[in-house]
């Protein structure tokens, strides 16, 4: 399927567009990926623990 | 695989593999869930519930097999089923989605990343999720129709519907911003393109 577009970009050029944007969902899912894991979730995981080894 | 399993209850051993698995995949908990709520406090939240939940359930959990996999789907179920009891979720994302931005405003990122997140924020949930999860995720499209729990072909259709209109809201600059940067976002992206292009 074709869009017309003012100036519509040669095939490579639209795959290239999509490359470029894939590159940047990356880059914002990455920038998550890669902050400091918060201290809460490794606490809550170890409470959680805890609450096992404590029995029930 | 010699003896029969234990139930987790008393597999330490066993118990301590998953949490160790659990833990590297905390980064990637966070980041699914922030493309899911846009707000990262909600986010936070999603993925320890769902992390606490993943914990929980790990007795069901067959090691070995896609725990990635396994604690997105978990994530996502999560995440649905908030959203069923709050009726003003749609409205908070979209007022997260301004936070965000906001708390993104770093001099430093590259212009484009905020355009793409209202970009993003612009597509149906559906498309959105399947986007994130075969083009930032790494997952390949039958490990995201297992976590989206639809058919391969629905997956694969999403996510180049997503891709097609994200890349219109790029070109035209149609995400909800008073249009200063309207242009920027998809040149800086085509700067990308142009060196990629050059890279081959």
């Amino acid at each position: 399927m074709r869009r017309s577009r003012t100036n519509s970009p040669s095939l490579d050029e639209a795959r290239l567009r999509q490359q470029a944007i894939g590159v940047r969902l990356r880059q914002m899912f990455d920038e998550v990926v890669n902050e400091p894991v918060p201290d809460e979730f490794l606490q809550i995981l170890k409470r959680g623990d805890d609450k096992r080894s404590g029995g029930d | 695989m010699a003896s029969a399993r234990a139930p987790a209850e008393e597999d330490p051993e066993r118990d301590e593999a998953f949490r160790k698995e659990l833990v590297g995949l905390i980064p990637h908990l966070r980041a699914f869930a922030r493309t899911l709520c846009g707000d990262p406090t909600a986010a936070d939240d999603l993925a320890q519930d769902a992390m606490m939940k993943a914990w929980d359930a790990r007795a069901s959990f067959e090691m070995g097999t896609n725990m990635k996999a396994w604690t997105f789907m978990i994530l996502r179920n999560q995440f649905y089923s908030e959203k069923r009891r709050s009726w003003r979720q749609s409205q908070l994302d979209q007022e997260a989605a301004e936070r965000t931005l906001v708390a993104v405003d770093d001099p430093e990122a590259p212009v484009a990343l905020d355009e793409l997140r209202l970009g993003l924020r612009m597509l149906p949930l559906e498309q959105r999720e399947a986007l994130i999860l075969v083009g930032a995720g790494g997952f390949a499209y039958e490990e995201a129709a297992a976590i989206c729990e639809c058919a391969v072909g629905t997956v694969k259709s999403r996510v180049s519907r997503a891709r097609r209109a994200l890349q219109g809201i790029l070109e035209s600059g149609s995400y909800d911003r008073d249009g200063s940067s309207a242009g920027e976002a998809m040149s800086a992206i085509l700067a990308d393109a142009e060196r990629l292009s050059h890279a081959k």
